[in-house]
């Protein structure tokens, strides 16, 4: 057994100082609740209970056609709805081995993009509240409804917009789709400088975060820690660079990486994400072909031929999985999700053992978790 | 000396991170024209939605208060979550042949995810989405809504050319 | 001097004059004390609820938002309608809660910013008790706030509220020494501890002026200090929303509960009035050395409006901090303590009676 394996092993006392953070708790994110047992401010150890909005999302799949699963995966990670589409999209297209036109294929990067962006503005936000910083929330979501703004003009819905589609979108995104992409890549490069003054740069910020719960690429890769978090430790698990799925290999982008795998870390991932998510948009807007179908020609009932189907996509938290089993009909007849929030959040435990109840806050919100996502 | 040197260093640098940013909020404090508030219920009369915003489902009537819907029922079957009923009628046409058209086509507002597979899924285009979204009632039960208007009718097909 | 038409001991020195005519002096003594006790609970309990509103709006400004603005003309009534819906609310027991402490609780905070505004300055003889040692009893009184937040976290049988309010024992009790010498410096700059000293003191300039980067370190060390011991953001610990949902008043609920928050504000209102009295000069106007016309016609503005203008100044940069920085964690908040304000002060307060002795201030 690793170290960090043993770290992990919780022994209970009955003369344990328990505090049960949550399922009501303003820095849980929703409705986790994590047993915290204490010695004075210091955690000794962190069990998470999860299973409050449990709602059988996968058993629900069974029930309906995979156009109908569209709009049950958004509801998972609502923060990143889009990538959640595109998973079941992609492996259902790739069963059905049907060749998605180019512009689909670039529309739907760009709202990966657009998506990784607004999701990670919203967690500039609330860690900067976790941390007791409260005027970071409004700065980012100030930023964000400019991305929202776009969502509504092309899909008439902000944040849960079931655009994809087995077999490309909908409908085609709006004529002021690509100008208002630019616009906002604008825009938002000049308010980073901001995000840079308010968090990145200040001091108070560095004590919280520097060293503070440092994860080990073995941790990272033991708990199948994914994403941002996991790539904050050194471990290379980016799915657009090691599995690239639609345009993905014809762009030029890096693949971020810190080997601290402390908070400022996972922290630093982001912020660079993000740059990186801008200079990926005006790419994808420059590539993006003028004119052409949004959707392949599908079928109007989608049966998949008997068989298992595995997809990955990297959504803004990590990777995600998708796993369906056929049995020829047109519903699947086993679905399952491999969440990329579940294996983050059961790494809290390993990173806050011996740390201030602080730490565990600034902790859980460097970790980005969406609770949605590992209930289902 | 070298650790002196730091502490003073430490602080100095820290009280300028600390200026950085209380120059951030201080801008904004100091620039009311970056209020992004909207007040809602003052701005109703200006307020535009989208045009493809997905306020909810309605069947779009004509002049002559007719609408596309066959009552055939494909939008009842791809609804994911049973918001949509239809319920259909027997009705005489002029050859006296009984046809079934539409009644009530119901739909429950409370349980739309506005995936818009319905919209999409039909085959005389009868449905569209509606702007409003001012849905909060007091009784779950007015969330029930029947889409076409009473006494409308079928839409005549138009001979294809 | 043009400064004397806007002086309050005309008025004082007229209703003590009327009262002590018309009765026996004793009860002119007692109504007087009764006058200027309800003067100040009335004074109090709106300058509570104006901070409130100011808090909301400032932060709201800073936030790009425009905060309160549908109950009154500019949302001015808002605070007044929290309150009344803070009356109305139910004051839930808790159960295994030491009843006698934690009904206590909230009176021992409330009280003890209630009994610092009594000496404060508000202008040229407007000042209910002018001690010989004024900031001394300021600095006593206001920390006696910290007992009865200590009781509240003890008293409310919860988890949260204990740890916050140990937070908070460990954090007034270290920033006192900090605020302290940060005050020391000006009382031996002006050789006296009377407010009222103090402040005619500064007649020639203000101390923050007068006393070099000095004073001027001591006035940066004094907010920070001061904005620690008033529990606020970013040294917020002792409430901590995001670790301890409220901290030390996780338990209380509306009147007693209105009671903490009112008593935080005051105690914002009470550190800015000390801070502003000390280092910006209280009531004085801004005075420059022998400049006799400059300095005559900044005495036309009433010293009423100097001393709020002042303090509200301090409040302002107080509220800056908190919408600003993030929080911090308790071991680096008293690093921040006992390894830099506090050697810094000293080295500070050192220095300062050095000049005070050499005479190389203004």
């Amino acid at each position: 057994m690793s170290k960090d394996v043993i770290k992990n092993i919780i022994v209970k006392d009955d003369e344990d100082y328990i505090i049960n953070m949550g399922p009501q708790h303003p820095s849980t994110h929703g409705v986790l609740r994590l047993e915290v047992c204490l010695n004075g401010e210091i955690v000794k150890y962190v069990i998470p209970h999860i299973g409050y909005i449990h709602r059988g999302i996968e058993k629900m799949c069974e029930a309906d056609t995979y156009k109908q699963i569209i709009h049950l995966t958004d509801r998972m990670d609502y923060l990143s709805a889009h990538m959640n589409n595109e998973a079941v999209c992609l492996a259902v297209e790739n069963a059905l081995q049907v060749e998605v036109p180019e512009r689909v294929q670039y529309i739907r990067a760009i709202l990966d993009e657009l998506n990784r962006l607004a999701s990670h503005q919203l967690w500039w936000s609330a860690f900067g509240m976790d941390l007791g910083a409260l005027t970071t929330f409004f700065y980012g979501l100030r930023d964000r409804e400019k991305i929202l703004a776009i969502f509504e003009e092309s899909f008439g819905s902000r944040l849960l917009h079931s655009f994809n589609t087995p077999g490309g979108l909908m409908h085609d995104v709006h004529p002021n789709f690509q100008k208002h992409i630019l616009e906002f890549v604008k825009y938002f490069r000049k308010k980073l400088p901001d995000y840079k003054n308010l968090l990145t740069d200040n001091v108070i910020f560095h004590n919280r975060t520097k060293g503070v719960g440092v994860m080990s690429p073995e941790t990272a890769i033991a708990f199948g820690v994914t994403g941002p978090s996991g790539r904050g430790s050194g471990f290379a698990c980016d799915v657009r660079k090691v599995a690239p799925y639609g345009v993905y290999d014809q762009l030029d982008f890096k693949q971020v990486l810190y080997s601290e795998g402390d908070s400022f870390a996972r922290y630093q991932v982001r912020m660079d994400e993000m740059e990186e998510s801008l200079n990926l948009l005006e790419q994808l807007v420059a590539k993006m072909p003028s004119e052409g179908d949004f959707t392949a020609k599908m079928k109007p009932i989608i049966k998949l031929p008997e068989g298992e189907y595995y997809e990955r996509v990297e959504t803004a938290r990590g990777e995600l999985g998708v796993f369906i089993v056929s049995k020829g009909e047109k519903y699947p007849y086993r679905m399952r999700f491999r969440s990329p929030n579940f294996s983050n959040l059961f790494v809290l435990n390993t990173l806050s053992k011996g740390l201030k109840i602080a730490d565990l806050v600034a902790i859980s919100g460097s970790l980005d978790l969406v609770l949605p996502d590992i209930d289902r | 000396m070298n650790s002196v040197f730091k502490y003073f260093a430490d602080i100095v640098s820290g009280v300028r991170s600390l200026c950085a940013g209380m120059r951030v909020t201080g801008k904004y404090f100091l620039s009311p024209g970056e209020i992004v508030t909207e007040q809602y219920p003052e701005n109703r009369a200006t307020l535009k939605m989208e045009d493809r915003f997905k306020g909810e489902v309605i069947m779009t009537h004509d002049e002559n208060n007719q609408h596309n819907c066959n009552g055939c029922g494909i939008c009842e079957l791809n609804c994911p979550n049973g918001a949509i009923e239809i319920i259909t009628k027997k009705e005489a046409d002029e050859t006296g042949k009984l046809v079934r058209s539409i009644d009530k086509h119901v739909y429950h507002l409370s349980m739309c995810t506005f995936c818009e597979l319905c919209i999409k899924s039909c085959p005389s285009n009868a449905l569209e989405w509606g702007q409003n979204f001012e849905h909060a009632v007091f009784d779950r039960s007015k969330l029930t809504k029947v889409l076409n208007q009473p006494g409308s009718t079928i839409k005549k097909k138009e001979a294809k050319s | 001097m043009i400064l004397d038409i806007y002086s309050f001991s005309t008025l004082t020195g007229a209703i003590d004059k009327g009262l002590n005519s018309a009765m026996a002096p004793w009860l002119a003594t007692l109504l007087e004390f009764v006058i200027v006790g309800v003067v100040f609970l009335i004074f109090y309990a709106l300058l509570g609820l104006f901070l409130v509103y100011l808090e909301r709006k400032v932060c709201a400004v800073i936030q790009n938002r425009i905060g309160p603005n549908r109950v009154g003309k500019w949302g001015l009534l808002q605070t007044i309608a929290d309150l009344i819906k803070l009356l109305m609310k139910e004051l839930i027991p808790i159960k295994n809660a030491d009843g006698f402490l934690f009904n206590l609780a909230p009176f021992i905070v409330i009280i003890a910013s209630f009994m610092a505004i009594a000496a404060l300055p508000f202008a040229k003889g407007l000042q209910a008790m002018d001690f010989n040692i004024g900031i001394f009893y300021v600095m006593a009184v206001s920390s006696l706030g910290v007992i009865g937040i200590l009781l509240a976290g003890w008293s409310s049988n919860s988890k949260y509220s204990l740890i916050g309010a140990m937070r908070s024992g460990a954090q007034i009790i270290s920033y006192e020494l900090s605020v302290g010498l940060s005050l020391l410096s000006i009382v031996i700059l002006s050789g006296s501890m009377q407010l009222s000293t103090i402040v005619q003191s500064q007649a020639d300039g203000w101390w923050i002026f007068k006393g070099h980067i000095l004073a001027f370190i001591s006035f940066v060390i004094f907010l920070i200090a001061s904005t620690a011991e008033t529990n606020r953001g970013p040294f917020d610990l002792a409430e901590a929303e995001s670790e301890l949902t409220a901290g030390f008043h996780t338990e209380y609920s509306g009147i007693k509960f209105a009671f903490f928050f009112l008593a935080e504000y005051m105690n914002m209102f009470i550190v800015a009035a000390i801070g502003a009295t000390l280092f910006l000069g209280g009531w004085m106007p801004l005075h420059i050395g022998h400049w006799q016309e400059f300095n005559n016609i900044m005495d036309y503005i009433p010293s009423v409006v100097w001393f709020f203008g002042k303090t509200f100044f301090v409040i302002y940069l107080i509220m800056w901090f908190k919408w600003t920085f993030p929080r911090l964690r308790i071991d680096q908040l008293l690093n921040l303590e006992w390894k830099y304000l506090l050697p810094l002060s000293l080295i500070n307060t050192v220095l300062i009676a050095f000049i005070a002795l050499m005479g190389w201030y203004f």
